[in-house]
C-alpha cells in the first residue's frame, strides 16, 4: 500500500499551530488565509509549500516569495522545517505499522506499507483502504492511498491514479496502470521530458513498443531512476525492488523523581548507582551495551544540568559507569535541591551476555583495557590517551598521526608491512631543533655543533637520506631536506637534516635541525 | 635483648642478560638529551617477553616535559614487534602521568607499562614509587620507569640503573655509520644482585638482549676495565631483512 501525503508540510503546521479541531475546519473551509512555508535559499527566500488557497491564488512550491508577494500581497509567510517533517514522517511510517509488518518511509512526502496477506484481517482491501483513510482524516492529513502487487505500482497509482485504487495481480497489472502518465514511473524530470518528446506519454504507450529498443535507447543508464525500462520491470514484478523498513528503537532510558530534593553529593551519588543498575537491567534485556550515557538532573528552580559521558567500548557494568560520573559530578550546583533525574544511554552497541565479573575479581584480575583507557581518558582528556597509526606522507613528522585508541588494530598492522622506512629513529622531537654548524666538514656534514648548550663532534654518520617536499601539499617555496644518521664522539645517536641545498634559490644558506633521537 | 632475626637475602648473585623479568619496577636514570633510557627500557622488555608470543597492547606514559626535552615515540623507528600495540598517554603534570602509569599497571590486559618522568618532581617521592612498585607486583604487569635529567633520589624500585650511550659497533658494510645501538648500564642498587656494569645491546635476530662488550665489572672499579675488551668482531645486524617488494638479484630465487 503507498500512502502520498499530499501536503505533509502544510498539514503539518495547521496541526501543530492551531489544534485538530481548527486543521480539520481548515481543511474543509475554503476561506482561509494563503500560507505558504518558505525556505532560505541563496537567492532569498523560496517557497517550499503552499496551501490549497495559496496555491488558488496563484503561489507555487518553488517559487521566489517576492514573485509570489507579487501575484498575491496578502499570503501569510511561514518557515518551513525539513528536518521536522522527515521525523514527522518518520513518526507516522511507525504508526503506519498497523496495517501491516513493514513499512518505509518513500521521502520527501509518502510511505509505502507492506500489506501482503494482511488485507482479510480488515475485510478486504477495499476496507482496508477505507480504514487508512479514515484513519488519516482523524488526524488531520490529508493523503491519498492505493494497494497494488508492487511498491512501484501502488506509487503509480497514488500519485497519478484515481484516490483509493485497488489492483490486484489476477486483473493484471499492466492494465490498470496503461492510462496513467510515464512520471508515475517515479523517473527523473529530464526522462520523463525526453519520453514526452518521443511521443511516448502514457505507460501503456511505453509497454507496447518492444524492450529491444528501449533497452538499447537507454542502454548506458544503470540508474533505475533513469532507466524507464528497468522502472518498467520493478513495476510487474520482474526486478527485485527491496524497500528499506523502518524500525522503531527505544532508546533505553531510566528515571528518578525524588520524593525529596537531593542537596548532598553523598545521596546523589546513590541515586546515580541505583539508575546505573536500572539502565543496565534495560540494557540487558535488549542486549546492548552503552557507548554515550547523558545525564540530566532537574533542579528546583527550573534549571536543568547535564552530563556527557563516552565510552571506548560498550559496557554494561554499573560500577564503571558510577565511577565515571562521580568525576563529572564534582563542580556541580545543585542550588535549592534536584528533584528529578534521568540517566540515559543515547547511543547503544549490540554486547554480548557474558559471565558477570564479580568485584572481588576486578580487583585481583585487574581491569580491562576498555575501563582503563576510559579511566584515563576521563581523567586526562580524550586527547591524551592517543594510538599511532602510520600516514602515507614521505614528511617523516607528517608519516605518523594520532588516532583514538581500540580502532581496528589488525588493520593498521597489515597496512604498513614492507613500507616501513629503516633507519628512522626511536623517538621524533615535536618541533625539530636548529643546531648552530661551528665547523664542517669538505663534504658538506657538520664535523662540530652545538645543540642545548653541548658541543657534539660527530664521529659517525650514515646518509644522506633525501627526502624531497610533497609539492601537492607545500608551497612552492619549500626546500628539500638531506636526513643523516649521526653519531658523535660520546656515543649519542642522532637524526638530523640539512634543509635546503646552497644556491637552490630557495631562501639563504641551508639550515641545520636535530628531529630524532635514536636509541 | 634478642636479636631480630631477619630472613637473608642472597645478594651474591650476578645480574646477567636474559634475567629481564626478575622484576617488576625498574628505574632507569638516563640524560634527557638522549633516547638511550626509553632503547635500553624497550631493549628489557623485549628481553623480558622474548619466551612468550605476547600480543596485548603496551603503554607509554610521558609528562609535559619529557615530551619537550626528548620528543614522542616515533612508530617507524619503534621496534617491529611492538610498533602496532602502542598507547601512548601524554600527561600534562607529573601527577597525571603517575596516575596514568598506576592505571596502567592495574589493567590487565597490558603487557608492560614504559614511563618517562623528567626531572625530580615532589609528587614522585617515596610513597608514589612505592605505590608504583605494589601495584606491578600485584597485578605482575613489569614497569620500567625512565627519569630523564634526575639525580639518583629515594625510590622503592626493585632495580634502578643509570645509563648511557657508547659508540657502537660499527657495522660490517659501512664502517663509517652508526652501528646497532648500544648503552653503558650501571646498576648500582638492586635487591637481589650486585651491583655492577655493562655495555649492553640489543641483538634484533635473536630477540633478546646481550652483554656487547667485556663483562660486569665489579661497582667501584675503574671504568676503564669495561673498554679494554673492546676487540668488538663487527656485527652485521643491520642489513636488510627482507627486499620487501623490490626485486633484488641477489636474493635467490624461489621456483
Amino acid at each position: 500500500m503507498a500512502i502520498w501525503c499530499r501536503a505533509l508540510a502544510i498539514d503539518r503546521w495547521r496541526l501543530n499551530h492551531a489544534g485538530p479541531e481548527n486543521a480539520k475546519a481548515g481543511t474543509n473551509d475554503h476561506g482561509e488565509a494563503p500560507i505558504v512555508l518558505v525556505g532560505e535559499t541563496a537567492h532569498g527566500p523560496r517557497i517550499a509549500a503552499a496551501s490549497r488557497a495559496a496555491m488558488a491564488a496563484g503561489a507555487q512550491p518553488g517559487m521566489l516569495l517576492a514573485d509570489a508577494r507579487a501575484l498575491c500581497p496578502h499570503l501569510v509567510v511561514h518557515p518551513s522545517d525539513p528536518p521536522g517533517d522527515r521525523a514527522f514522517l518518520e513518526n507516522l511510517a511507525l504508526w503506519a505499522q498497523r496495517w501491516g509488518p513493514w513499512s518505509a518511509l518513500d521521502l520527501p512526502d509518502g510511505l509505502v506499507v507492506d500489506v501482503t496477506g494482511v488485507a482479510h484481517l480488515f475485510g478486504g482491501e477495499a476496507a482496508l483502504l477505507a480504514d487508512a483513510a479514515a484513519s488519516f482524516a482523524g488526524r488531520g492529513l490529508t493523503v491519498r492511498l492505493a494497494v497494488a502487487p508492487t511498491a512501484g505500482a501502488a506509487w503509480g497509482l497514488a500519485h497519478y491514479g484515481p484516490d483509493r485504487t485497488s489492483l490486484s495481480a489476477d486483473a493484471g497489472v499492466l492494465k490498470g496502470l496503461a492510462p496513467l502518465p510515464v512520471a508515475a514511473l517515479r523517473l527523473d524530470a529530464d526522462v520523463v521530458l525526453l519520453l514526452e518528446r518521443l511521443g511516448l506519454k502514457r505507460i501503456g504507450d511505453l509497454a507496447e513498443i518492444g524492450r529491444a529498443a528501449l533497452a538499447r535507447r537507454f542502454r548506458d543508464r544503470r540508474s533505475p531512476a533513469a532507466n524507464p525500462l528497468m522502472r518498467l520491470d520493478q513495476l510487474l514484478g520482474r526486478m527485485p525492488e527491496p524497500i528499506l523498513p523502518v524500525l522503531a528503537a527505544p532508546l533505553p532510558m531510566v528515571q528518578q523523581r525524588l520524593m525529596e530534593p537531593v542537596r548532598h553529593r553523598a545521596l546523589l551519588d546513590r541515586v546515580v548507582e541505583d539508575l546505573a543498575c536500572a539502565l543496565v537491567r534495560r540494557l540487558e534485556e535488549q542486549g546492548q551495551g552503552a557507548r554515550r550515557l547523558d545525564l540530566a538532573l532537574w533542579k528546583v528552580d527550573g534549571d536543568v544540568l547535564f552530563r556527557r559521558l563516552e565510552l571506548a567500548a560498550p559496557t554494561r557494568d554499573p560500577a564503571h559507569m558510577t565511577r565515571l560520573f562521580a568525576g563529572k559530578l564534582d563542580d556541580l550546583d545543585a542550588g535549592f535541591g534536584i528533584e528529578l533525574v534521568r540517566l540515559a544511554a543515547p547511543w547503544a552497541e549490540p554486547l554480548a551476555l557474558t559471565q558477570s565479573d564479580l568485584d572481588a575479581a576486578a580487583q585481583t584480575h585487574g581491569t580491562s583495557l576498555a575501563a582503563c583507557i576510559d579511566r584515563l581518558s576521563m581523567r586526562l582528556g580524550a586527547e591524551a590517551v592517543r594510538t599511532p597509526v602510520p600516514h602515507a606522507s614521505h614528511m617523516p613528522e607528517r608519516a605518523q598521526r594520532w588516532a583514538p585508541p581500540l580502532g581496528n588494530v589488525a588493520l593498521q598492522e597489515g597496512l604498513e608491512k614492507g613500507i616501513v622506512p629503516s633507519g628512522r629513529p626511536l623517538k621524533l622531537l615535536d618541533r625539530a631543533e636548529p643546531i648552530a654548524v661551528i665547523y664542517e666538514a669538505p663534504d658538506g656534514l657538520p664535523r662540530l655543533f652545538r645543540w642545548r648548550g653541548h658541543v657534539h663532534e660527530i664521529a659517525r654518520a650514515e646518509g644522506p637520506e633525501r627526502i624531497a617536499p610533497e609539492w601537492w601539499r607545500e608551497k612552492g617555496g619549500a626546500r628539500l631536506r638531506d636526513y643523516y644518521r649521526i653519531e658523535d664522539s660520546a656515543g649519542r645517536r642522532y637524526w638530523i637534516y640539512r634543509r635546503g641545498l646552497p644556491g637552490d634559490g630557495r631562501g639563504g644558506a641551508p639550515e641545520w635541525f636535530l628531529q630524532g633521537l635514536c636509541a | 635483648m634478642t636479636p631480630v632475626s631477619l630472613p637473608r637475602i642472597d645478594r651474591s648473585a650476578h645480574w646477567q642478560p636474559g634475567l629481564g623479568d626478575a622484576c617488576r619496577h625498574v628505574e632507569i636514570f638516563a640524560s634527557a638529551d638522549e633516547a638511550s633510557g626509553a632503547g635500553l627500557a624497550l631493549a628489557f622488555a623485549l628481553d623480558a617477553a622474548r619466551e612468550s608470543a605476547d600480543h596485548r597492547p603496551w603503554l607509554w606514559v610521558q609528562d609535559k616535559t619529557a615530551i619537550r626535552l626528548s620528543g614522542r615515540p616515533y612508530r617507524p623507528g619503534l621496534p617491529e614487534g611492538l610498533r602496532h600495540r602502542l598507547l601512548h598517554v601524554a600527561a600534562d603534570r607529573p601527577e597525571d602521568a603517575l596516575f596514568a602509569l598506576e592505571e596502567g599497571l592495574r589493567c590487565r590486559d597490558l603487557a608492560f607499562v614504559i614511563g618517562e618522568i623528567a626531572g625530580n618532581p615532589t609528587s614522585l617521592d617515596f610513597t608514589a614509587s612505592r605505590r608504583l612498585s605494589l601495584a606491578a607486583e600485584k597485578h605482575g604487569v613489569p614497569l620500567w620507569l625512565v627519569r630523564l635529567s634526575a639525580r639518583h633520589d629515594l625510590g622503592s624500585a626493585r632495580m634502578r640503573w643509570d645509563v648511557d650511550s657508547v659508540s657502537s659497533p660499527p657495522p660490517r658494510w659501512n664502517r663509517d655509520a652508526p652501528g646497532a645501538p648500544c648503552w653503558r648500564a650501571r646498576l648500582f642498587r638492586a635487591h637481589t644482585f650486585q651491583p655492577g656494569q655493562w655495555v649492553l645491546g640489543h641483538d634484533g635476530e635473536a630477540n633478546r638482549l646481550v652483554a656487547v662488550r667485556a663483562v660486569a665489572v665489579r661497582a667501584g672499579e675503574d671504568e676503564g676495565a669495561c673498554t679494554s675488551g673492546a676487540a668488538a668482531a663487527p656485527d652485521h645486524g643491520d642489513l636488510v631483512q627482507g627486499a620487501g617488494d623490490r626485486p633484488l638479484e641477489a636474493e635467490p630465487r624461489r621456483a
